[in-house]
Order: C-alpha cells, then structure tokens, then sequence
C-alpha cells in the first residue's frame, strides 16, 4: 500500500506548496482556498494509506514476486444486477427536473431514489442476484 | 512585444521541428520489413535526461522574456489623456473626463475613440452589465470590462490611422455586433475634436450613470500598462 | 513454454458458479438495465459518446456553414449562440469525458489489472445512468421555449444570470451537469478504488500498464476537480433563483469569482479529458512498434507531474482580467510544457528501432501525436500574458483547443480500433479504417490551420457574422472544407461499423499486444480470466508469449534486483498446487 500512499502525499505536499507561494503571492482568496482543500483531500486518503501500509503484511499486488496461486480464494462482492442503479438515476434525474421545472417533481424524484437507496442498502446485506 | 513573439516561435519551430524530423525518420525507417522482434530497449538515461533538462531551461528562458515585456505593460506611466471607457450590452461609451466629451455608440453607427498620437493615454475601462472585452487588433491588446471593476490601463499609439476594435468576451445576442473605432490623430487636431464636441449636458448625464455603476467598485488591481506600437 | 496454474478466480457473487456458463436473471432490455458488469456498461457509455460526438458534431458543421460568408443568414445571432455554447457543451462535458473515462477506462482498466469488475460495480452502473439522464436534460433545453443554454459552453457570470439569461434552458444545462459531474465523481470513485484494491497478484504499482496509470491519475483529478464544478453550479443556481448575490455585483458579489471557480476545474477537466488519451496512444504505440513503452517510469512521472500542475494554472484563462496573478500562472503553465514533451519524446524514443505495423489504430496514435504536437506548442504561446492579450478570445485559441481535442479524437478512434476487437470480439476493416483516418487527419489540419491565422489576424470567437472583415471569408470557407472532411470521416467510420458488423472474428491477440487483456478471450468471459498468467513485468502477456524478448533490465521491479540476472531467461513453471487452493 506504500506505493498508493507516497502519491497521494506527495501530491497533497505538491499543493501544500502552491497554496503557501499563491496564498503569499496572490490578493485573491478563492484559488489558495481551493488549493489548499485540495491538498487535505489528497492528505486524507494519503495518510491513512500510509498509517495502514505499515500495519499489513505485503498484499500478493504489492509483491513483485507473487504467484497467482496467492490471489486464490475470495476477492470480493460483485453484485450481478441490480435494479437500483437505474432506479437512482432516474430519481436523480426527476430531482433535477424539480429544479428547472417545479417543486411538484420532487415527489417521483425523490420516491424513486428513497426506494433506491433502500433496495440497494438490503440488496447489499441480503445478497442481491445474480 | 513582437520580439517577445518572434523570440517564442524560433523556440516553437525549432523543437517543433526537431520533433517532426524525429517522427517522419522513425515512421520511414523503421517500418515493418519482417517478423523479427526488435531489441526491446526500454531506457536510455542521456536521452531522458537531455530532454527533461533542456525544455525546463528553455522555459524558464520563455518566462524571462515574457517577465521582460510584461512589466513594461504593467507599469504606469503619467498619461495627459484619460478615456473612460464603458462597455454595455452591446456597445461602448467613450468619456473624456476633463473635457467633458462624451461618445456614445448607436445602432447604426459604431462610436469612435479619439486619441493624440505619441501620448500616454489613461483607460479607464469597466462595464454595466455583463462581461465585455475591449480589443483592438492594431494595438495587439485586449482587456475585458468587468462590472464592478475598474481596468487601467495606458497606451500610447505611435502611428495616425483609423483602427477598428470589437468586443470579444460573449455578450449576449449582438455580440457579434459590438464594434468601435480608435482614430489616432495629431495633437493639434485632438485638440480640436475635443473642443468641438465637448457638450456638457451628455457628460453629465453619462457622469451619473456610470458613478452609479463605480460606487459599488470592488478594489482595483494596480493599473496596467498598455499596448504598444 | 511456461505451465500455467492459476485457480479459477473466486468472487462472492452470491451462489453463482464458476462453472455455470447460462445465466439465469432477466434478458434484452432488463438486462440491460440492471446490468453491472463494467465491460456492458462500458460498452454503454462509449455508444452513448459516440452518439454525443455525432451531435456535437452535427452543431459543428450548422456553426461552420454559418460562418462561410460574412453575413451568413443560416441560422440567427440568437440559435447562434445557443450552437456554439452547445457544441462546446456536448463534445466536453459529454463525449470527450465519459468516452475517455466512462468508456474506454470502464471497460479496460479491469482487465488490464486482473480485477474480475471494478470496485463498485452498482455504482458504476449509477454513473452510467447519471450520464445518460444528464445528458437528455442538457439536451432538453432545444425543446424549450427559450432555447437551449446559449451563454457560451463556460457560462460566465453575470452573463448566465437570471436577468441576462431567463428560460430552462440554462436551468436545463446547468442541471445536466450537476447529473454528468456526480457521474464521473463516483467514476473517479470507482477507478482510484479499483486500482488501489483489486490487481492481480504480482502486479505491482510500477507493472501497471501506462494506460491505467493515466486513468489513475484522470481518476484523483476528477476527485480533485469536479466537486468544485458542482459547488459553482449550485451556486449558479442560487443566484439564478434564490436570490442570493454570490456573482452579482449589485448585492456585493463578483462576477469574476464563477470564473476563478469553473477554471480551477476547468483546467484540470482539459487534463481529465487528455490523460486517457495519452495512455491509450501509448498502448496503441508500443504494440504496433513491438517494442515496450519507452520511459515507463518517466512517463509515469511526467503523467503524476502533469496532474499536479494542472491544478496550479487555472487563472491563465483568465489574464485578460486583469484581476489574477500573472507571473504565477504563467511559469506555471509553460512548465506543464515540460512533461508533456517528454511524453511526446517517449512516444518517439518507442518507434525508435522498432517494427512499425501501420494499422488503423498505428495511423491514429501516430496522428494524434503530430496533431497534439501543433497544439502544445501553440498552448505556449498562450502560456505568456502578453501574448495572450492580444490572442485571447480570438480563433487562436479556438485553433490551439481544436487542435489537442482534435488529437484527443484521433486517439480515441485508434482506441476503437485497438480494443474494439477485445471488447466486441470482431474487428473493423482495415481499408475503411484508413480512408477514415486520412479524411480525419487531413480534415483536422485542413479546418485548424486557417483558425490560427484567422486568429492572428483579429477575428473574435463566438461571433455569427463578421461584416466589417469580408476578408476572412476565404480563410473561414477553408475552415468550413476541413470540418466537412472530418464530417465524412465520421461517416465512413459507422459505414465500418455496419460493414464488419460480426465479420472478422478477432481471436485472444490479433495485434500481438503487450498487456494483461490480451491474454483473455475476445470478449473476456464474466469476470474477465478464466486463468491468469504469472506477472513479473509490465507486459505479462508479451513476457508469456515470447519470453526470450522480455525488455532489458527495467522491466521488472527495480526492488529486487537479483532479479536482473535473470533477464531473457525463462521462468520455471509453478509447482502444481492439488488442493484446489
């Protein structure tokens, strides 16, 4: 996981520096505001890749000489299908059409994408198809 | 400023053209001519480092000359004429503060900004409404009008002539249609115009609309430099 | 030959057996609609940009017949403005984007990893239909009354407020990207987590292919960037309807702020749309020269190095302001110049001795790096404020952007060319292929070439007429031939499409390609490997098929570097392991 880490804090650290030199340099707030967001956003994940890197034994991806035997066994969840990503979708869009068109759209909208959620959270438990 | 462009495309043809006679040996020379595996070099340090290290020279040497020429249009020289120009959807209202003239552009005629050869002249430039952009192509600048805001800049014209401007930041509907002219006269015959036009009612009713729009005025840059010829 | 011993991959889906090859579930349409596996939605997203690309070029060829003549009477200054806002909208925010990462990425970036699907499949699959809803609604504002968005594919404040631009349209745009930009945030989601969690044993960071090292990188800027997009909308949005003043200048706000905003995603969104489309001309290079790609490690700096830039140099849109810092923008952006040239140095230094196949997917790769070439070193120029003065606004600008998007196309076509077979199990024929790309190349230089001069010589974007300048006619109608060109490229590209439908069965390898998705069938099984190779480079499938050419040295993890001695010779074969591990 090193890897992952040291380009994420590299990157954060990167910023870090553009934020300083604009910040000093610059009368305008907005972009050494968004600079430095960006630099705790790359830090966030970066940190805690490293603060976990150093507690786990090398991953089969992160050793240069693993055999494919190593990666054997279960990898993760993949659910199959699923209703709910569509159905999101389609609840988004009807809250978007609340936006530009009236606050009546919000009913579908929001309908189609609380049952969305729902659905997906259980499927997630449940085990969903196939 | 066209050493400054000159200077930027000598480096452009030159690396351009390097590139290009790389690419059309490498695309005739090494064309497949059988199966064979070529040798799957991978790296080569002189190389890599060569071309990393000179464009970053290179650059840094594009910045010192764009620094060069920028801090000339950034400084601020004293300028005997002042124009306030004021963009608005969709023309432009040339003001002569000290002499209260005031040239405002129609539908059928575009406005014309009268100037003094050989003189430093102070634009004030801003906007009512919506983003404009003040360019003159024989001056190679251009600068927009923000609402709100107040761009200076100075200019000094070396050569008589009738130039045409037009506005480039999008407008709205007749964007397309926003131009002015900047005449470019003697001194004597500026005079003159001035005196000739001066009309004190249109100045100060031109007055009032635009202090409503300034006194909102968010604090400006240091003014700029502008074009020259 | 090496033995290979791979267990068949295990994935918890649920009760589904390897080895059961029918699916039992919904079919046709519900299918469709419900599916999650990345390769169909994938394969969605790049039908879907495809689609976009032919409508935004269609807004394309109706802007260039308008501008043949001086005072073109096509269409009105007011559906003017609506098509060239449009135009700019669905190529950016709808083609070029989901196609690069939404498509190409999606289908790719799992198998050229060995990941059985990406890490998130619902949400991939929630992407996609963000996408498509967001794109009918961007697309809706032609059915309104007032028309389409029409301020410019940038919408700078106060000009797309309420007062200056009333009507759904705008509303219409704005809500379609807020649908497009949450759809490639869980993208960037997707991508980063994937990569991170889900590569096959042995492949480590270095032994990734550059393609999905460019994804990665697209991945962590989108992340970076989009969410500062959405924030603006938003506050687009409440300005145009709540009241508030946030780029108003009566209520105290400042107008130039949308600008700060959409720029620090907007250049990093340029990034976003060109990394992709580096890593694929990278692939599509070093397998048709048969030779590993030149400079990993560099390419994979420039390309960290590039993504790091980019979020430092928004403001060089913008210095004709007046209002930003201009010698830090502009230092900055001359030196995104540097990695980018050793990118394009590297690409040269893989043809370099190498045997060079020119098929279709070769002509477009090489295409797009002379293409991208001409518009990198005009984006130099543009890198310097005085000369962006008297530039900004006018068809230099809009020469230099057509010029990289127009790569960026070449590219993405040689992608199709590439990996279509892989994905779609058929190939394209050859000699439309080329009649395509000779018509696009040529095309792309033929309408670009005469925007610059025209650019230099004063004439302004966005205008629908030029009446004091009937000068520029000839050069515009030069511009017109050269987009009619690429027009027809398009053309013959879906009269391919149609001609090898199913014709020309692929096999696992037709171009004898390097990485890790050509060592499955054409088109991979569910799950995408049925067995995987062993991987001790960058290139696991060409180390498998030809293991005396495995590169020199560099190809295998610098770590161990006992491992060099071993260089050329032939892996010993893994002992059988017999309890099924």
């Amino acid at each position: 996981m090193r890897m992952e880490a040291k380009i994420l804090l590299i990157l954060g650290a990167f910023f870090g520096i553009m934020f300083a030199v604009y910040w000093r340099w610059s009368i305008e707030d907005a972009g050494g505001v968004m600079m430095f967001a960006g630099m705790l956003l790359c830090f966030l994940p970066g940190s805690y890749y490293y603060w976990w890197s150093r507690r786990m034994k090398a991953r089969p991806e992160d050793d240069p000489n693993a055999t494919q035997t190593q990666g054997a066994g279960v990898i993760g969840s993949f659910p199959g299908t699923s209703i709910f990503p569509f159905t999101l979708g389609m609840g988004a869009f009807f809250v978007v059409m609340a936006l530009v068109f009236g606050i009546w759209f919000l009913v579908p909208g929001l309908a189609l994408a609380g049952w969305a959620l729902l659905g997906a959270t259980s499927e997630g438990r449940r085990g969903g198809h196939v | 400023m066209y050493n400054l462009w000159r200077g930027f495309s000598v480096g452009a043809v030159v690396i351009g053209g390097f590139v290009t006679v790389l690419f059309v040996y490498a695309i005739i020379r090494f064309r497949r001519r059988s199966d064979h595996i070529p040798r799957q070099a991978q790296y080569h340090l002189p190389a890599e480092v060569l071309y990393t290290v000179i464009p970053i020279l290179v650059v840094f040497g594009l910045f010192a000359a764009t620094l060069v020429v920028e801090n000339k249009e950034v400084a601020n020289p004293k300028a005997n004429v002042t124009v306030d120009v004021n963009a608005f959807q969709w023309g432009w209202k040339f003001t002569y503060p000290h002499t209260e003239t005031v040239v405002i552009g129609q539908t059928t005629q575009d406005p014309t900004m009268v100037i003094p050869v050989n003189t430093m002249v102070h634009i004030n430039l801003t906007s009512t409404d919506v983003i404009h952009g003040f360019y003159v192509k024989a001056f190679n600048f251009s600068r927009y009008a923000l609402p709100g805001v107040l761009n200076q800049f100075t200019l000094e014209a070396v050569k008589t002539g009738n130039f045409y401007g037009q506005c480039t930041q999008l407008c709205g509907l007749y964007h397309s249609l926003m131009f002015f002219n900047v005449k470019v006269v003697s001194k004597s015959q500026y005079t003159a115009w001035l005196a000739s036009t001066s009309n004190p009612a249109a100045f100060a009713a031109a007055k009032k609309t635009t202090s409503q729009q300034t006194s909102t005025v968010v604090p400006t840059k240091p003014s700029t430099g502008g074009g020259d010829n | 030959m090496t033995d290979l011993i791979t267990p068949p991959l295990h994935v918890a889906d649920d009760g589904h057996d390897e080895h059961h090859d029918e699916h039992h579930g919904p079919t046709g349409i519900l299918k469709w609609m419900t599916s999650t596996d990345h390769k169909v939605i994938g394969l969605s997203y790049t039908v879907t940009s495809v689609v976009m690309l032919v409508i935004g070029g269609l807004f394309a060829e109706i802007i260039r017949a308008q501008l043949a003549s001086p005072n073109g009477t096509i269409v009105s200054l007011a559906q003017y403005n609506e098509l060239f806002t449009m135009h700019g909208s669905v190529m950016i925010y709808l083609f070029a984007g989901p196609f690069a990462f939404g498509g190409i990425a999606n289908i790719i970036v799992p198998i050229q990893i060995g990941a059985p699907d990406m890490a998130f499949p619902r949400l991939n699959a929630l992407s996609y239909w963000l996408y498509l809803m967001g794109s009918i609604t961007m697309l809706m504002g032609f059915f309104t009354a007032g028309g389409a968005a029409n301020f410019g594919w940038v919408a700078y404040a106060p000009l797309s407020n309420s007062i200056n631009t009333p009507g759904a349209g705008a509303d219409l745009w704005i809500g379609g990207l807020l649908l497009t930009g949450f759809s490639a945030i869980f993208t960037g989601v997707n991508l980063t987590a994937t990569i991170f969690y889900l590569r096959a044993p042995g492949m480590t960071m270095f032994r990734m292919p550059i393609f999905t090292w460019n994804m990665l990188v697209t991945a962590i800027l989108i992340l970076l960037a989009f969410p500062v997009l959405t924030a603006g909308l938003i506050m687009l949005y409440c300005d145009r309807h709540f009241g508030t003043h946030i780029f108003s200048v009566a209520g105290g706000g400042v107008p130039v702020l949308w600008q700060h905003i959409f720029w620090f995603w907007g250049h990093p969104e340029v990034y976003i749309l060109a990394l992709p489309f580096f890593g694929m001309a990278t692939e599509i290079i070093a397998v048709f020269a048969k030779k590993p790609v030149f400079g990993y490690k560099s390419m994979v700096f420039a390309t960290l190095t590039i993504g790091a830039l980019s979020l430092g140099v928004w403001a060089h849109h913008m210095f004709t302001t007046g209002v930003v810092l201009l010698p830090f923008f502009s230092i900055m952006s001359l030196l995104i110049a540097v990695p980018t040239g050793i990118k394009i140095f590297n690409w040269i230094g893989t043809m370099w001795r190498g045997e060079l196949w020119f098929t279709t997917a070769m002509l477009m790769a090489l295409g797009f790096l002379i293409t991208f070439l001409i518009g990198g070193l005009t984006g130099v120029y543009l890198a310097s404020p005085p000369l962006d003065f008297f530039t900004h606004d006018t068809y230099f600008v809009v020469a230099h952007f057509h010029s990289i998007v127009m790569a960026l196309v070449l590219a993405g076509m040689g992608a199709l060319y590439y990996w279509g077979p892989k994905f779609t199990g058929y190939l394209l024929n050859e000699r439309f292929g080329k009649i395509q790309f000779w018509l696009l190349f040529i095309g792309t230089q033929v309408f670009t070439f005469p925007q610059y001069i025209l650019g230099l010589d004063g004439m302004p974007r966005r205008i629908a007429v030029y009446p004091h300048s009937p000068q520029w006619k000839t050069l515009n109608d030069w511009s017109t031939l050269g987009a009619v060109l690429v027009g027809v490229s398009m053309i013959v590209f879906v009269v391919n499409v149609g001609y090898s439908w199913k014709k020309y069965p692929a096999g696992d390898n037709p171009w004898d390609g390097q990485t890790l998705e050509w060592f499955t069938t054409s088109p991979p099984p569910h799950h995408n490997f049925y067995r995987l190779p062993q991987i001790r480079s960058e290139r696991p499938t060409w180390d498998y098929n030809h293991p005396e050419h495995r590169s020199l040295a560099h190809g295998i993890d610098p770590v161990h570097h006992h491992e060099l001695a071993h260089a050329g010779a032939v892996v010993a074969p893994e002992p059988e392991s017999d309890d099924g591990a």
